[in-house]
C-alpha cells in the first residue's frame, strides 16, 4: 500500500454537498497533529452529524477526530467524567447511566463527539435549567497546529475556552474534555405531554413550566395556515425520582428500553416528504393524543433520541438532502416574529414533520460563538428543493435580521456573511483565536467580505 | 474467564478486541512498544470497567524480553490461557525494494519476532496442556504481491509457522488460530482510499474473538476474503506477473 493521501468523499447529515477531503487520522492524543503536507488547511470532524457545511472543508483535508475514543478517567463517586474528544456521547451515556449519572445536557441525538457537543456549544431541552453544553465543561486540552497544547477552564486560559467552546472546530484540535456529569437514579424520565392550540398557549405553558420541570420541549404544525396555525404538543419532563417504585408499573409504561435499531437501508430516488405527506402526517401527529395531557413514564432513550431509533433517517429526504433552519429571536417580540416566521413557512408550502419550538433560558452561554442565549428558538427541516426553498429562506433570514436573532451554525449550510455578522457580534474577536491551518466551508463563507 | 496477553495491544484490532473482553469479564495484560498509548488504552479499559488489566512497555524486537513478558503476564494474571499476538508496521514497499537493512527490518518486526513469541508461548501452554494462540497474519501472505510482497513475505512466514505449530500442538491441548484480515479502517490506513472492501476494527475484533472462543484454525475477517484469496492464489505465474495487483 502507498503512503500517499488519498481522497475520500465525506458527507455533511443534511446530505446536501458530497466532497472529497484529503483524511488524516488521528492515532493518539499524545501525538503531534497530522498536517497535510502542502498548505491545505484541516478541519477536525468528529461523527458527521452537523447539517451542513460547518464540519466540511472542501478544497481542504478532515482530522479523524473521532478516532480519539478512550476514557480517561470516571469517578462514580463525584461524576466527573475525563475522556477523549472523540468518545461518543451514547458510549458515555452506556458507562454512566448504570452507575447513577447523566449528561449534564444532551442534544436531540446521542450519536454525536464530545468534541462536537463542545464545538457546536450543543444546547437540550433543559437550557432553561443548565444552559449549554459548555456550562459544564471544567477543562480541555487544544492542540494547536503550532504543535503547543494548552490545558484551559474557566480560570486557566479563559480566552481560549471561550473561543474554544462553541468554536466550530476552528481554534485547534480538542485532544480531551473534563465534564461533571449530574445524578439521575435512574434511567427513567417522567413525561406529561400536553396539546396546545395557539403560540399564546405555547408561550404561556413554557413560562409555567419551567420552575417545576427540568426538561421542555414542544412540536408544532408547521404545515397549516390560519385556525390551526401554532397548534403543537408540549412535552414537560424530569427524571424519574429515586422513589418511584418502577417494578410497580406495568410493563407497557417502561417500553421502548431495546437498544436495537431500524436502519433506512437506502437512499429513496425522490424526497418521501412532500406538502401532501406532511399535512397527513401532521395532521395524524397531533390526533394521536386524544387527551389533552398525557402522563407517561418513559425510558431516556426514546425520550431524549426519537430519532436514534432509525439509523441514517436522514436518507428519507432523497439523494438532494435537506436543510435544516434553526433560529433563536430575542424575547422582546418572541411571540410576533414567532408567529411571523411560522406563518411565512406554512404559506410557502415547505417544512416538515420535524418543527421544534423551544424556551431558552437565562444561563449565559461561555462561547464566543454560542448559539444559546435567552429567546425563542425555532428548528425545522426541509427538503432540497431548489431555489423555491432558497427564497424562502431569504425571507425567514429578514425576518431573524430584523428581531435581532441568529442562526445555529451547526445547523446551516447557506446563510450569508451579513446575517452572521450580526448575529454573532464577537465573531471578529473570535477571528484572532482561530488556528492559521483550521478553516471550514462554513467559516470561509460567513468570513467573505464583500 | 479468560486471561489473555495483548501483545501490540495499541494497534486498532487488539484495542477493539481488549474492548470486547474487558466487557465481559476477561482479565487482561497489555503490552505495547509506546508508553503513552499504552497508558492511554490501559486507562480506558479500566474507566469502562475491565476487572483486571495489567500493562507493560514492550518492543518485539527486542527478543531478550520475550521471556519475561511472558511471566510477568502469568504472574499479574494469576496464569495465562491465551495470547493475542498482533504487533506490527505498515511496510513502506518502495523504501524496503531499495533499503536492504529496512526491508529486514520488517520482516523482523512483522515475522521473525512473532515466530519467537509464539515458540515462548507455545512451550508455555504445551506444558499446562491448554491455551490459544492467537496470531494476526494477513491476507498479505497468501501471495506476494508486487505492492506489498515484503510485508506479505513476512505474513507468509507467520501464517506457514502457525500451520506447522498448530498441527503439533494440537494433541497437546494447544490451539493455534491464524486470523488473516483484509483492510481495516484504523488510524493507521485512515490516509488511504477506502472503498467496500474496508472493514472497521470492531467487526475484525469480533471474528476474532468468535474464531479464539470457537476453537477455529484459520479465520479470514471479514470472511469474503477467503474467497478473493482463492481467486488470486490460482491464478497462474504467467498472468500474475502482467497484472497490477
Amino acid at each position: 500500500m502507498s503512503q500517499a493521501a488519498h481522497q475520500r468523499v465525506f458527507t455533511s447529515w443534511g446530505r446536501v454537498q458530497r466532497v472529497a477531503h484529503t483524511a488524516l487520522g488521528v492515532s493518539s492524543r499524545h501525538a503531534p497533529l497530522s498536517l497535510p503536507a502542502d498548505a491545505q488547511s484541516v478541519l477536525p470532524y468528529g461523527n458527521g452529524r452537523s447539517y451542513g457545511d460547518s464540519n466540511l472543508n472542501p478544497g481542504g483535508a478532515l482530522l479523524l477526530a473521532g478516532q480519539l475514543d478512550r476514557f480517561i478517567d470516571f469517578d462514580p463517586a463525584t461524576g466527573l467524567l475525563r475522556c477523549e474528544a472523540g468518545v461518543l456521547l451514547s458510549t458515555v451515556l452506556r458507562l454512566v447511566v448504570s452507575q447513577g449519572w447523566f449528561l449534564p445536557v444532551t442534544p436531540g441525538t446521542q450519536f454525536v463527539t464530545v468534541g462536537g457537543a463542545i464545538a457546536n456549544d450543543v444546547h437540550g431541552k433543559n437550557h432553561h435549567v443548565a444552559g449549554s453544553f459548555g456550562n459544564h465543561v471544567t477543562q480541555l486540552e487544544l492542540l494547536r497546529s503550532d504543535g503547543t497544547r494548552r490545558v484551559c477552564s474557566p480560570t486557566q486560559h479563559p480566552d481560549w475556552f471561550s473561543a474554544t467552546i462553541g468554536g466550530l472546530g476552528l481554534t485547534g484540535l480538542i485532544t480531551w474534555a473534563e465534564i461533571q456529569l449530574r445524578r439521575a437514579v435512574n434511567p427513567y424520565m417522567d413525561v406529561e405531554t400536553i396539546k396546545f392550540g395557539s403560540l399564546e398557549a405555547f408561550f404561556e405553558l413554557s413560562q409555567a413550566s419551567e420552575r417545576d420541570h427540568e426538561y421542555t420541549v414542544s412540536w408544532i404544525d408547521c404545515a397549516f395556515t390560519g385556525r390551526r396555525l401554532g397548534r403543537g404538543l408540549f412535552s414537560r419532563a424530569n427524571h424519574a425520582p429515586a422513589v418511584m417504585d418502577l417494578s410497580s408499573l406495568p410493563a407497557s409504561l417502561l417500553g421502548g428500553v431495546s437498544e436495537t435499531s431500524r436502519r433506512v437501508p437506502i437512499t429513496p430516488p425522490l424526497s418521501l416528504i412532500n406538502t401532501l405527506s406532511l399535512k397527513a402526517f401532521n395532521t395524524l401527529y397531533f390526533h394521536k393524543q386524544r387527551a389533552a395531557v398525557v402522563r407517561s413514564v418513559q425510558h431516556y432513550r426514546p425520550f431524549f433520541y426519537p430519532l436514534d431509533a432509525l439509523l441514517e433517517w436522514n436518507r428519507i429526504y432523497g439523494p438532494k438532502g435537506f436543510y435544516q433552519y434553526q433560529c433563536v429571536i430575542p424575547p422582546d417580540d418572541a411571540l410576533t416574529v414567532t408567529r411571523r416566521l411560522l406563518h411565512t413557512i406554512a404559506h410557502s408550502g415547505q417544512g416538515s414533520f420535524l418543527a421544534v419550538l423551544k424556551q431558552f433560558g437565562t444561563p449565559a452561554s461561555r462561547g464566543m460563538l454560542s448559539f444559546a442565549q435567552p429567546g425563542t428558538t425555532l428548528a425545522l427541516d426541509f427538503p432540497n428543493v431548489g431555489p423555491r426553498l432558497h427564497r424562502l429562506f431569504d425571507e425567514l433570514d429578514r425576518i431573524v435580521l430584523a428581531a435581532g436573532g441568529r442562526l445555529y451554525a451547526a445547523k446551516d449550510g447557506r446563510m450569508g456573511p451579513a446575517l452572521f455578522q450580526a448575529g454573532y457580534p464577537r465573531w471578529r474577536e473570535f477571528s484572532d483565536y482561530v488556528d492559521p491551518r483550521f478553516s471550514s466551508g462554513l467559516w470561509r463563507r460567513v468570513t467573505e467580505t464583500t | 474467564m479468560r486471561k489473555i496477553l495483548i501483545v501490540g495491544a495499541t494497534s486498532g484490532m487488539a484495542e477493539a478486541c481488549a474492548r470486547l473482553w474487558a466487557q465481559r469479564g476477561d482479565h487482561l495484560f497489555l503490552a505495547a512498544r509506546n508508553p503513552s498509548q499504552l497508558q492511554s488504552v490501559g486507562d480506558d479499559l479500566r474507566a469502562r470497567g475491565a476487572a483486571r488489566v495489567g500493562q507493560k512497555v514492550f518492543d518485539a524486537n527486542d527478543l531478550s524480553a520475550h521471556a519475561a513478558l511472558l511471566a510477568d503476564a502469568t504472574q499479574t494474571l494469576g496464569g495465562l490461557d491465551t495470547v493475542l499476538i498482533a504487533h506490527g508496521t505498515l511496510t513502506d514497499q518502495e523504501r524496503a525494494q531499495q533499503d536492504v537493512g529496512y526491508a529486514l527490518q520488517e520482516i523482523q518486526t512483522n515475522g521473525t519476532s512473532v515466530v519467537a513469541l509464539m515458540t515462548l508461548a507455545g512451550e508455555q501452554f504445551a506444558q499446562q496442556s491448554h491455551g490459544a494462540i492467537a496470531v494476526i497474519s494477513s491476507v498479505a501472505g497468501d501471495r506476494g504481491r508486487q505492492s506489498n510482497y515484503v510485508y506479505g513475505s513476512a505474513k507468509a512466514l507467520v501464517s506457514a509457522f502457525a500451520s506447522g505449530m498448530r498441527q503439533r500442538l494440537a494433541k497437546q491441548g494447544v490451539h493455534v488460530i491464524t486470523i488473516k484480515p483484509g483492510f481495516v479502517s484504523t488510524p493507521m490506513t485512515a490516509h488511504l482510499k477506502q472503498g467496500a472492501l474496508w472493514a472497521k476494527p470492531e467487526q475484525v475484533a469480533k471474528d476474532i474473538a468468535a474464531a479464539i472462543d470457537q476453537g477455529r484454525r484459520v479465520v479470514y475477517t471479514p470472511g469474503f476474503w477467503r474467497w478473493i484469496m482463492l481467486i488470486i492464489q490460482h491464478i497462474p505465474e504467467f498472468v500474475f506477473v502482467k497484472l497490477k495487483l
